[in-house]
């Protein structure tokens, strides 16, 4: 075990190559546990299930390629990503922050019920499935690049945001938002989606309605963008007069006309 | 609003002589049958009739009688009455019709056609009276060889044993989450659970408080909804569940409507008051073998693999592979839910046309893990439709470690199976959140009566094993020997892997 300094405060350093997940992460919880507050995983080359089910502050640094289920399931942490992450970052989380510098995979913040994920680059498909939230806890997930398709499927609440950072945007009315898939928010029934530029009608599936607005206009879309911005120390300010559209469900109960109730 | 052109499938039948307009009938009905017309008459609105028997129960000079309706045209052996009432709600409707409980057609069921053996004579029965019965079991995975180290005289296992749970006779509350039955419901079987030293499962509804005392005997499931799923809820359960498929309702998921969502349920799923609580048909995070096994290890690593983990699934046509499957991605218990298999609501043509019943289920999962050499490694727990101790013992002969009783349970709390749980009116107070009738339910008096039901069920196992002249529980999984099969064809008794009645040893 070394220690490094970054950024002025020291961290314990755990060398992850070649260290199957299992022992790492027994290392991790194991440190976690006796009251290590910051650590550095260096070398990390998709080990699975980094951080999953943990509580409490400590920060973990991981430089690499996180595996799939970073930080599942999880509540509390803070995790911060020189990198890329596999699938299922944030799955079932229920608390804490993920901070990816790369791309997410699919899956991403499946059914979390609480925390943050951040995410500078694009996210892959079935990102934000079935997201919750309650007056405590709000799940936030926010994109910096594109996401695939299924995004907020079935999504019972919290917030996404797409930025599309450095993504051009079609310029006709009817043409594909690019930084969207097939499926958007089907099923949704709760929370909110913000998506940079114009969403025609066409890729949009029913049960929701979508409205335009802009950051300038939008304090609860423009404290998220700079959330975003600080979180990953970037420069969003460009942003502020873009129009982003906006989801939010029809009502509460998307299929309950599907069925005969009576008894 | 049309006319509806549906008569009540039930008639209520009043003794004008001995009633005594005391309106016990009126106070009991969940679903506003009995009513006081203005000239002093009780009435009964028997469209609204479900034919729970509360009121029959409860009427204190015994002055009502429910029956089915039968009268609502000319007999047809083809077209029921049940199939012409169906066609005339959907007509109404629109929508798919919603039902509760488990399949109630008319299908084959194998447990009526299984015998069990005893000895005479040449081996001799156990008194079970005189003798000691071990009808214990342990469920969770076993090692594939146990290390033994340590000097002579002092060895010691080499390593630690995977972890397990274990049951003072083989049987477990199965899942019924908070939401589809009442918080007094959930706490009577908590409470026999801790008295039986059995299980209990909270289904998709999360950990309400007040079950703080009852976690170690507490099944923590995750659905794909993943309601009220946190650290502190897999922390807290002795076992987890991950639920893939229900037999009442296979390869679709769940909606609790948004009228059932009250605050307390809210807070405990960790959703908001009035939305629909969804389940949607697949986990998400698996669509395949590969990826239950990352939920699986997921689960494992989250809790420090401390906990074993089972895989719930239908028993669907596929079963002996798959199950074999989710063995591989390393689930600890693995349990069938049959065609029987009772649910708070599903779609009707859904519960009653798919599944595979629980005894074949078992038999040909049980068959093919010994094939593949990995039956030892895993328990297998049968839920769906076991109705006594004979139906247990003998899904026990066919492969089950321990097996689920969910409707058995629920009939001991006083459901009278009218198929209704999906309205949240249910009389009997168990499968509803109105405060006036869930009081119906007494957690003391409801474990109690759970607790006299499972200890006749463990006498009646000991006499089994006792005229079988088996005293360890062990000795009677996949024992097919002690099975005989009466009436079934040639090809059945093979996929059961049981002898024709009359073949000897």
């Amino acid at each position: 075990m070394i220690r490094t300094t970054v950024g002025g405060r020291a961290m314990k350093v755990i060398e992850s190559k070649g260290v199957h997940y299992r022992e790492l992460n027994r290392e991790i919880r194991r440190l976690v546990a006796a009251g290590e507050d910051r650590l550095l995983l260096r070398g990390v080359n998709g080990q699975r299930y980094i951080g999953a089910g943990l509580r409490g502050t400590a920060r973990l640094e991981i430089e690499g390629t996180a595996g799939n289920n970073l930080g599942a399931m999880m509540n509390g942490l803070s995790i911060y990503v020189h990198g890329n992450v596999q699938d299922g970052a944030g799955n079932t989380m229920s608390g804490g922050e993920i901070v990816v510098r790369g791309s997410a995979g699919d899956i991403t913040g499946y059914a979390m019920r609480g925390g943050k994920i951040l995410i500078q680059g694009n996210a892959g498909w079935r990102v934000g499935i079935h997201m919750k939230s309650r007056e405590d806890q709000q799940a936030v997930l926010l994109i910096g690049g594109k996401a695939g398709d299924f995004l907020g499927e079935y999504m019972a609440g919290g917030t996404i945001v797409v930025l599309g950072l450095d993504i051009p945007l079609q310029q006709e009315r009817e043409g594909a938002n690019p930084l969207i898939g097939n499926y958007l928010a089907s099923g949704m029934h709760g929370g909110t989606i913000y998506i940079r530029g114009r969403i025609p009608a066409w890729q949009i599936r029913g049960q929701v309605q979508s409205e335009l607005t802009t950051p300038e206009e939008s304090p609860q879309l423009r404290s998220w963008i700079e959330h975003f911005a600080a979180g990953l120390n970037l420069d969003c300010s460009a942003l502020s007069r873009e129009i982003f559209t906006y989801l939010t469900p029809q009502g509460a109960r998307p299929y309950a006309h599907l069925y005969d109730h009576s008894a | 609003m049309p006319r509806s052109l549906i008569l009540p499938e039930f008639l209520v039948h009043r003794d004008e002589g001995r009633c005594t307009k005391c309106k016990a009938c009126i106070r009991q009905c969940g679903f506003g049958v009995h009513a006081e017309e203005p000239d002093g008459r009780i009435s009964a609105n028997e469209q609204r009739c479900v034919n729970c028997q509360r009121c029959v129960v409860m009427c204190p000079v015994s002055a009502l009688k429910v029956t089915a309706n039968k009268e609502i045209g000319r007999e047809n052996a083809y077209w029921s009455a049940e199939r012409l009432r169906e066609i005339w709600r959907q007509a109404e409707s629109g929508g798919a019709i919603l039902t509760s409980m488990g399949c109630d057609r008319n299908y084959p069921v194998y447990f009526d056609h299984l015998l069990l053996n005893a000895s005479q004579v040449t081996n001799p029965s156990i008194d079970p009276l005189r003798e000691p019965m071990e009808i214990r079991t342990f469920l969770g995975r076993k090692p594939e060889k146990l290390s033994i180290a340590g000097p002579p005289g002092e060895e010691r296992l080499a390593g630690p044993l995977p972890p397990g749970v274990r049951l003072e006779m083989p049987v477990m509350f199965a899942a019924m989450s908070f939401g589809s039955i009442s918080k007094n419901t959930v706490l009577a079987l908590a409470k026999a659970a801790k008295q039986m030293g059995i299980m209990f499962n909270t289904g998709e509804g999360g950990m309400n408080p007040a079950l703080g005392p009852f976690w170690d005997h507490m099944i923590v499931q995750v659905a794909s909804g993943r309601f009220g799923v946190d650290s502190a809820y897999l922390e807290a359960g002795r076992i987890i569940e991950i639920k893939i498929g229900q037999g009442a309702k296979p390869g679709i998921g769940g909606h609790l409507p948004g009228e059932k969502v009250n605050e307390e349920i809210a807070r405990t799923r960790g959703i908001p008051t009035g939305a629909d609580a969804i389940s949607p048909a697949p986990h998400h995070d698996i669509y395949s073998i590969e990826d239950l096994r990352q939920l699986i290890y997921t689960l494992k690593e989250a809790t420090d693999y401390q906990k074993p983990v089972a895989v719930k699934i239908a028993a669907v046509h596929n079963v002996a592979a798959i199950a074999s499957g989710i063995v591989r991605a390393g689930a600890d218990i693995v349990v069938l839910d049959g065609l029987r298999g009772g649910t708070g609501a599903a779609p009707k043509m859904i519960r009653d046309h798919i599944g595979l019943p629980v005894e074949l289920a078992i038999a040909v999962v049980d068959r093919r893990l010994r094939e593949e050499g990995l039956r030892e490694q895993v328990s297998l727990v049968a839920g769906g439709g076991i109705r006594s101790s004979a139906d247990l013992l003998k899904v026990i002969c066919l492969g089950a470690d321990a097996a689920y009783l969910g409707t058995a349970a629920l009939l001991a709390l006083g459901c009278h199976l009218c198929q209704r749980c999906y309205t949240g009116k249910c009389s009997w107070g168990i499968a509803t959140q109105d405060p006036s009738l869930t009081k119906r339910v007494d957690p003391e008096a409801g474990a109690e009566r759970l607790v006299n039901l499972l200890t006749a069920w463990q006498h009646e196992i000991k006499e089994f094993m006792g005229a079988m002249g088996i005293n360890a529980l062990e000795s009677l999984r996949g024992n097919r020997l002690q099975l005989r099969g009466v009436g079934l064809p040639q090809n059945e008794l093979d996929q059961l892997g049981v002898k024709q009645a009359g073949e000897a040893m």
